[in-house]
């Protein structure tokens, strides 16, 4: 049997060494490679690259940790998460492949006739990726750090230093074949311990059907379905069932909404439609990239419900009440002793039995019962989402291999993202600020060396935070997630679909909407998320309505929709140029010899 | 393509937008927020419906929604000749 430390050499190692080959192998030589890989890439190709992308450190790591924690309310999140394509595909996918430029924020510029509306947009794009790149980057530090035995410093400029190589070599061209291996890695790293622990605890191997499958006890039928039996071992403990909705339905709907809002305004995603070939590529290939994404989430419920329910049994061996059924905590799983290690599991011997209670305390109806157990609190006193889907193949005794391809998994999809947020933040700054605003006259070598360069300032930077972050990066996503929805979303939708919008309508239309979002999330998060600053308690007897900060952005995207559509009417309407220009993108070009156009 | 034209095609993708966009709305907000709980009465299987369409029914309409749009938006491109090959 080989050890542990050999498999994450020669997987994660391995895995690094190849996506670098791989970006030299496929290097970008002109702006057209570095910014859209020159539009030749197929669209189930870049299927697969746009759902490395999308799928980042946050939902490889976090979301089945999410649900195996809060049950049907984290439902939004998978909705919120994959119904953004659907908007991405009908509203503005195709409109800004025939369009044919190279970034979101040309677009904005060239449709609105204004330099000014293109700088704003850059703004925007800034806030977005930059808050979303901290995460990633994270991600990489910790799946470093924690498996190579280093330090989480050395860690995060490891990965960063990984990430600048093959995404400045690379430019889109190269990643884009990276990030297609990256795809099959850490899909197979998801898939695999998730089958494995459905044919454990149900009677199917395939993760969706066994989520509604039947509940093996020990191998044996039971006549009970999974969800009932969690459910019911849940409530027998003072929670609420896992199926039963928890959070308020208007928090659940806005957050949705959020979600999928600022899904489709996200500018990495938007841009990896650019580069495919023709209009009618860019609708299916937003198709392709959502079945790519769907595979993965809709794995991860089987695994937050089945972890769930895992890591209650291993504490509560038998019926509730019956002192020998809790675990003894000096034959605790391996697992969470090396868990504990890391400060994210953590328990407490509270009533000194020598045996751990893991139970609902602030349950006042439940409090009665478990007084009557002898029990004295939740013993359980910490446990981090976020160690779940890292430690659910150790939870289920799974090989070695396993659990090394489960890092390498988690650092496919950090790397993947962090570099497709680079790229984007290079091209915003080299085409959009340099080429576009302040050195119209650059040549095409000098924009592409501005991009190259533009990458090491921005890698610097995310590590930096990324070190030190304000907030945790999960909390920083969810600002990303909200100023995508109240700003670049509404600005092209409105650009595609409302000819009478004007400059002056999207630009006001984009600072509303940025200011609304920014000042709810800042009154209760804080400014720039340092502890201590904020207005008022981030709990929800404070919010608005109930409205958690990480829901504003649809009331965001609402607020830029109104401003933009009655300013774009109290002032001139664009110059007839313009409107040929949204005449033009609405319909695909036809190359079919004889039609007029 | 004639002004004539290009409102008729125009007006032929709102129309399927509306009614993808529609049931789009029905498969996520509507049975997977909205009317959770009735639906959470009915049986699939191991499931209760409603947690269902929350946890996987509603991505797998999204996936068919986007594939719907690209045929339908295909064959609407070839019938005014305006498709890329």
């Amino acid at each position: 049997m080989l050890s542990l430390q050999f498999w994450l050499w020669a997987i994660v190692g391995g895995s690094c060494a190849l996506y670098i080959a791989i970006a030299f192998r496929a290097r970008a030589r002109s702006t057209a490679d570095f910014y859209v890989a020159d539009r030749h890439i197929g669209p189930i190709a870049n299927g697969m690259a746009t759902a490395a992308i999308w799928m980042s450190a946050a939902s490889f790591i976090s979301v089945a940790g999410l649900l195996a924690q809060n049950g049907y309310d984290a439902s939004v999140y998978l909705m919120g998460w994959t119904g953004g394509y659907v908007l991405l595909a009908l509203l503005v996918a195709p409109y800004l492949r025939r369009f044919g430029k190279y970034t979101v924020p040309e677009f904005i510029g060239d449709r609105y006739f204004s330099g000014l509306a293109r700088l704003v947009a850059v703004l925007c794009l800034l806030i977005i990726s930059v808050t979303f790149v901290i995460g990633q980057m994270r991600g990489v530090g910790i799946a470093f750090s924690r498996f190579l035995e280093v330090d989480f410093t050395v860690g995060v400029a490891a990965g960063m230093g990984i990430v600048l190589v093959y995404a400045v070599v690379g430019g889109m061209k190269g990643i884009t074949y990276t990030q297609i291996v990256q795809y099959v890695v850490l899909i197979l790293a998801y898939t695999i311990p998730a089958i494995f622990i459905s044919l454990q605890l149900t009677d199917s191997p395939v993760p969706q059907l066994a989520l509604g499958g039947e509940y093996l006890r020990d191998g044996a039928a039971s006549g009970v379905a999974l969800l009932d039996k969690l459910d019911q071992v849940m409530t027998d403990l003072g929670f609420s069932a896992y199926t039963a909705q928890k959070d308020g339905t208007l928090n659940l709907f806005l957050l949705a909404a959020t979600l999928m809002i600022g899904t489709a305004g996200l500018p990495h995603i938007i841009v990896r439609f650019f580069s495919v070939r023709r209009v009618a590529q860019a609708r299916s290939s937003v198709g392709w990239t959502l079945i790519f994404i769907a595979i993965l989430y809709t794995t991860a419920p089987a695994v937050g419900a089945m972890v769930r329910l895992n890591l209650i049994e291993s504490i509560q061996t038998g019926p509730v009440g019956v002192p020998t059924a809790n675990v003894a905590i000096d034959t605790l799983p391996d697992w969470m002793n090396r868990w504990s290690k890391t400060g994210l599991l953590a328990w407490e011997d509270k009533n000194g039995d020598g045996r751990l209670q893991y139970y609902n305390d602030q349950n006042q109806r439940f409090a009665a019962t478990a007084a009557g157990y002898g029990w004295k609190g939740n013993e359980l006193t910490r446990i981090d989402h976020d160690i779940l889907t890292l430690a659910n193949p150790e939870l289920a005794q799974l090989p070695a291999w396993v659990i090394a391809l489960v890092v390498a998994g988690a650092l496919a999809a950090a790397l993947a993202t962090a570099a497709a947020l680079l790229l984007t933040i290079a091209s915003a700054i080299s085409h959009d600020l340099l080429k576009g605003l302040l050195l119209p006259q650059l040549s095409e070598a000098g924009e592409l060396l501005a991009g190259r360069i533009a990458m090491v300032p921005a890698a610097l930077f995310a590590a930096y935070l990324a070190l030190d972050p304000p907030g945790a990066a999960a909390e920083v996503v969810a600002l990303a997630f909200g100023v995508a929805a109240a700003t670049l979303f509404p600005t092209l939708m409105l650009g595609i679909f409302d000819k009478r919008a004007n400059g002056p309508g999207a630009i006001l239309g984009m600072l509303s909407g940025l200011l609304f979002t920014a000042a709810y999330i800042v009154w209760f998060k804080g400014w720039f998320y340092f502890p201590g600053t904020a207005m008022a308690p981030d709990t929800p007897d404070n919010w608005v309505l109930g409205i958690a900060p990480e829901a504003i952005g649809a009331l965001g995207a609402v607020i830029n929709f109104a401003v933009a559509y009655l300013v774009s009417r109290l002032t001139a309407a664009p110059p007839g140029p313009i409107q040929e220009l949204v005449e033009d993108i609405r319909v695909p070009k036809g190359t079919e010899p004889g039609v007029a156009r | 393509m004639t002004p004539e034209q290009r409102t008729a095609y125009w007006r032929a993708n709102l129309n399927l937008l509306a009614v993808l966009l529609a049931v789009w709305f029905l498969v996520s907000f509507g049975f997977g927020i909205l009317l959770v709980e009735p639906l959470n009465g009915i049986r699939l299987g191991g499931f209760k419906l409603g947690f269902w369409f929350a946890q996987q029914g509603a991505i797998f309409c999204f996936v068919l929604l986007i594939f719907v749009y690209a045929w339908a938006m295909n064959r609407l491109d070839r019938k005014f000749g305006v498709r890329e090959d």
